[in-house]
């Protein structure tokens, strides 16, 4: 009897805790003030997409409430870090809504964690940026859900379509094993045929690999003529590595994945000549005087130089744009969600650090094929190609 | 025959770095019967502690290289005195966590010292690739092989030929009689534990400058050596160094042969393999007596 | 120079403590006997009301989680900390739970209900083929097998990409229903979900005091003994690893008609180690310690959110630091401090 007492005692106790527990979890201060949830991958694998985009997120609402901020009401942001996992996601996702009650969300980094949050923005109907590049987060078009990345449809159309213009039939293609790698391999073998290229090599790497001579090897076996590795850093900069060493002598392509200096500094002079379709932020000095997204992308990069010293990169720029949607659509609304959904979805020509967005009811991307441009690495920095 | 010996090349170099892993799994594992699962974190934490010390802080390599070595070993010493001696009754269940909990302790500590992105140091030595017969020999290739080579000769002398090398086989075969003989096995532990992280840090140290190193590539490098010292014959000598290079080559091989999707496959078939057909492993004495 | 060395036993067999209480054979009253069960019956009913009462959905869905990672952890506490065997890939029954049920509702166009007995049976499954040469294994041995099972299951979760949908997940789950009725709901969920955790304390109650439970207790406490006295060792070990499979199976369930949307992540590496530490660090051989653990480890990401760039270390950090002070879990440790402190107030017997 003395165990059952003492046993029912500790669960009684648990409860109190657990209970307790929940009490506990904060609760931010309601103020007068425009709450906006960010939900990136700030640590973690997908760290390189979540750290810079909490960064310009909070560079942004920085900037807005020096400006007086929004409405005469300053912005707060509330900032959870999901590590990819999309059960943490999730969590933080009606964290944002029922807690701390945001009006809108921008984020999460990755693929996974966007389509695990989408059903819960969906019912909740709150107004939902993904910074994610996976083309079915907006395709089919859902209410609430828009993104600011380009899709890996676009770029891998830039690819092909420079290839098909310099005579390029046969590709091989190396894809990292984790979500922007299927995404990519998918589109590279979907859009070949298009552009009468033909996949003669269809290999894969783990994000985590130390070294892809094996690929590479096998790639090489299949003759073709130019070799496309979809990824991020680090693993391409190692396949770049691992080409040069072995004297390839095929022709390499990268994707937007590695369009951040972090890369030419990681690849070293195995980086020269290798040829990618970069979002303009890469490019921004060498853009024309004229062009409608230089002063955007330098004032982008000053400010986060300014702020953090480096690391400044595309990436950022999704949260950034998310941000700057979020400052169009919300003024006059008196945070309504519903009414800031349908300005979201008419906002045209504003230009973003990822491109010129255009929403519309069928379009929740908004981005077109100007969101990329191809270009080689020369000389340990980015020059234009056509 | 240009790709298989290129598949070979680098097979036998991924071979070399994950025996120097097993090398340390099983030198703890002989020592303190302790799986630890932080191994990788120490092998992440040589390649960024040299590169530090190497391209940040420019020391010539012949001193980062030793430097980072020790630093790291004296992480694992500390870490043995800190939390595994403070454990009253040391079960597998709760050593697994303990040395999983550190592993997420140091690899939260990496990002905080070096960041979250990736960093690059340069081959040991310019020259250009040896090509034989078609296929490459990276020069760090060389390296790793001259490297890993001159560690199990020099392992092999201090377990064959110094008094402390005895004494800790001793430990390992029995601790109780090695005490009775006047060996201090807290020492000789505290030693192992030295030892095993320094080896961490070497494979780190020596693959550096084939890959990147970032505060989270420890983690799959860990799990691969891992497996490596399942295969050979866990707290095996030779055994670690078999598994590992076995290990490397079919790993090549199946990317080049069969399927590149597969390759992180690879190690975890080959462990269940050998656990159930000689759990002992490859070199392991068939024994009715542990299992 | 291993194998030259003389150990009895690996060091798996050292029990880590001595055979739990509720396993004595003594039978007991019927009101005592019952008494386990009102008590789970109070504290899930308990936690149901408290997600009523709170009126918010985040509330609703963190109960929703805590009660789906307690499904896990009893689970794998039954193999572990009634049987003794390590288990370090449990993540992998998680997920062929999830995945069965996703592939049958989203290609096959199955509803939810009918998918439920072959995402039991699946993983189930696969537990007795893998079992049956897993659990011959020993201590670390038993640990890396089930390691390495877990990872070759996460990797087909990623390969497999025409079942599984790939890295980027299995998207368009349907939400439960039961032919009208829709269980999608927060609060209803909850009630279902603590439900099914209320089945499986009755459940895993009932074996512990069963037989078959004090075979487990026995083959922890020493596997020949246990062998020497006629119990089935092999049959008690992967009878317990199915059932704890099943229950994960269910969470999995669960799980993927909660989110409607499953990727490889959620059944990692990682996961697995977290389902072990709910165990350990609740308690093991304890239902209500898998139920603290289940809560605390669920909770804690949520608390140490405020620490920011901090957070991964501190959660290092607090894992190892229980590990060493509370190496029997946190419940023993509070009912351990509460033994003490009556035993001082009644002033009888010697201080533990």
């Amino acid at each position: 009897m003395q165990e059952a007492g003492s046993k029912t005692i500790v669960a009684g106790l648990l409860l109190a805790l657990l209970a307790l527990g929940l009490v506990l979890v904060p609760v931010a201060a309601a103020e007068d003030t425009i709450k906006i949830g960010g939900i990136f991958a700030v640590t973690g694998r997908a760290s390189f997409l979540g750290d810079p985009e909490k960064k310009s997120m909070e560079l942004f609402a920085e900037m807005v409430n020096a400006a007086g901020g929004i409405d005469g009401m300053k912005v707060e942001t509330v900032i959870y870090d999901t590590e990819a996992d999309p059960t943490k996601a999730v969590s933080f996702a009606n964290r944002l809504i029922n807690q701390d009650k945001v009006v809108a969300i921008v984020g999460p980094s990755t693929t996974p964690t966007s389509m695990a949050v989408i059903p819960i923005v969906e019912k909740a109907k709150i107004p939902f940026i993904s910074c994610a590049a996976g083309n079915k987060i907006t395709n089919p078009v859902k209410p609430y859900v828009f993104k600011t990345a380009q899709s890996d449809v676009l770029a891998v159309k830039s690819i092909y379509v420079y290839m098909e213009k310099h005579g390029i039939k046969k590709v091989g293609i190396l894809c990292v094993d984790n979500g922007f790698g299927q995404s990519g391999r998918e589109q590279l073998k979907e859009q070949a045929s298009a552009h009468g290229i033909t996949v003669v090599a269809d290999e894969t790497f783990g994000a985590k690999d130390t070294d892809m001579v094996s690929q590479l090897t096998k790639i090489r076996g299949a003759k073709p003529d130019a070799i496309i590795c979809w990824g991020t850093n680090p693993g391409p900069a190692i396949v770049a590595k691992n080409a040069q060493v072995m004297k390839i002598g095929i022709p390499l392509y990268m994707s937007h994945g590695v369009a951040s200096p972090k890369f030419i500094e990681l690849a070293g002079d195995a980086a020269e000549g290798i040829i990618l379709p970069a979002g303009p932020i890469a490019v921004a000095d060498l853009l024309p005087e004229g062009n409608p997204q230089k002063p955007v992308l330098l004032d982008y990069i000053k400010r986060f130089n300014e702020k953090y010293g480096s690391g400044v990169s595309g990436f950022g720029g999704y949260a950034w744009d998310g941000m700057k949607i979020l400052d169009r659509a919300i003024p006059g609304t008196g945070q309504d969600k519903k009414k800031i959904r349908d300005n979201i979805e008419n906002i045209k020509g504003l230009v973003g650090v990822s491109g010129t967005f255009n929403f519309s009811p069928e379009e929740h991307n908004g981005l077109g094929d100007d969101s990329f441009v191809m270009v080689r690495i020369q000389n340990g920095t980015w020059a234009l190609v056509d | 025959m240009q790709e298989f010996l290129q598949y070979l090349f680098s097979g036998i170099t991924n071979g070399a770095i994950y025996a120097v892993i097993a090398l340390g799994f099983s030198t703890l594992y002989s020592a303190t019967d302790l799986i630890n699962f932080a191994q990788g974190e120490f092998v992440m934490l040589g390649a960024l502690l040299l590169m530090t010390l190497w391209t940040q802080v420019s020391m010539p390599l012949w001193a980062a290289f030793p430097l980072a070595v020790l630093l790291v070993a004296a992480v694992g010493m500390v870490f043995d005195r800190v939390a595994i001696k403070t454990v009253k009754k040391p079960s597998p269940i709760l050593l697994v966590l303990i040395t999983v909990g550190a592993s997420i302790l140091f690899r939260g500590g990496a990002m905080l010292l070096w960041g979250k992105h990736s960093y690059s140091v340069p081959a040991f030595s310019s020259i250009s690739a040896v090509e034989i017969g078609g296929a490459y020999l990276f020069p760090q290739s060389l390296w790793i092989l001259g490297v890993v080579l001159v560690l199990v000769a020099g392992l092999n002398l201090f377990y064959h030929r110094t008094l402390t090398g005895k004494a800790m086989q001793a430990v390992a075969i029995n601790k109780q009689a090695a005490e009775l003989l006047g060996v201090a096995s807290r020492k000789m532990t505290l030693l192992a534990w030295g030892l095993a992280a320094g080896l961490g840090a070497v494979a780190g140290v020596i693959i550096s400058p084939i890959t990147m190193s970032a505060y989270d590539m420890g983690t799959m490098l860990g799990l691969k050596g891992f497996c490596a010292a399942m295969l050979g014959g866990l707290g095996n000598f030779w055994g670690a160094v078999v598994g590992g290079v076995l290990l490397g080559l079919t790993e090549a091989m199946g990317v080049g042969y069969v399927s590149s999707s597969l390759k992180d496959a690879i190690a975890f078939l080959l462990l269940l393999l050998i656990l159930y057909a000689k759990p002992t492993g490859i070199l392991g004495k068939a024994s009715s007596h542990r299992f | 120079m291993a194998d030259k060395k003389e150990r009895s036993g690996s060091p798996g067999q050292e029990p880590p403590e001595p055979v739990p209480a509720g396993a004595t054979p003594r039978r007991a009253g019927l009101g005592q006997r019952l008494l386990p069960y009102a008590g789970y019956l109070v504290v899930t009913a308990g936690l149901c009301a408290y997600g009523l009462w709170a009126d918010n959905y985040y509330y609703t869905q963190l109960l929703t989680f805590i009660g789906i990672h307690t499904l896990l952890a009893v689970g794998l506490n039954m193999v572990m900390g009634y049987a003794g065997q390590i288990s370090l890939g449990h993540a992998a029954f998680f997920g062929l739970g999830a995945y069965t049920t996703g592939a049958l509702t989203v290609h096959l166009s199955w509803p939810p209900l009918a998918a439920l007995p072959a995402a039991l049976a699946v993983p189930a499954l696969v537990a007795f083929i893998v079992g049956m040469p897993t659990l011959k294994l020993h201590g670390y041995y038993l640990g890396m097998g089930t390691l390495g099972f877990g990872m070759i299951i996460h990797i087909l979760f990623r390969e497999w990409t025409a079942l599984t949908g790939g890295p980027n997940g299995l998207v368009g789950i349907p939400v439960l229903s039961a032919g009208p009725v829709s269980l999608a709901g927060g609060k209803t969920y909850l009630f279902l979900v603590w439900g099914a955790v209320l089945l499986s304390f009755g459940m895993c109650s009932r074996i512990v005091h069963s037989r078959v439970g004090r075979a487990l207790s026995a083959i922890h406490f020493s596997e020949q003994a246990a062998a020497a006295v006629g119990v089935d060792t092999m049959r008690a070990k992967l009878e317990v690893f199915v059932f704890s499979a099943a229950l994960a199976a269910l969470a999995g369930f669960l799980y993927a008609h909660m989110v409607t949307f499953i990727s490889p992540s959620s059944f990692s590496f990682l996961v697995s180690i977290r389902i072990v530490a709910m165990v350990v660090i609740g308690g093991m051989a304890s239902i209500w310690g898998s139920l603290f653990g289940a809560g605390l480890l669920t909770l804690l990401p949520e608390w140490l959110h405020v620490f920011s760039e901090y957070e991964v270390m501190i959660y290092g950090l607090v894992l190892v630091v229980v590990m060493i002070f509370f190496p029997q879990g946190l419940t023993r440790g509070v009912l351990d401090a509460y033994e003490r402190a009556r035993r001082r107030k009644t002033g009888a017997g010697p201080s533990a």
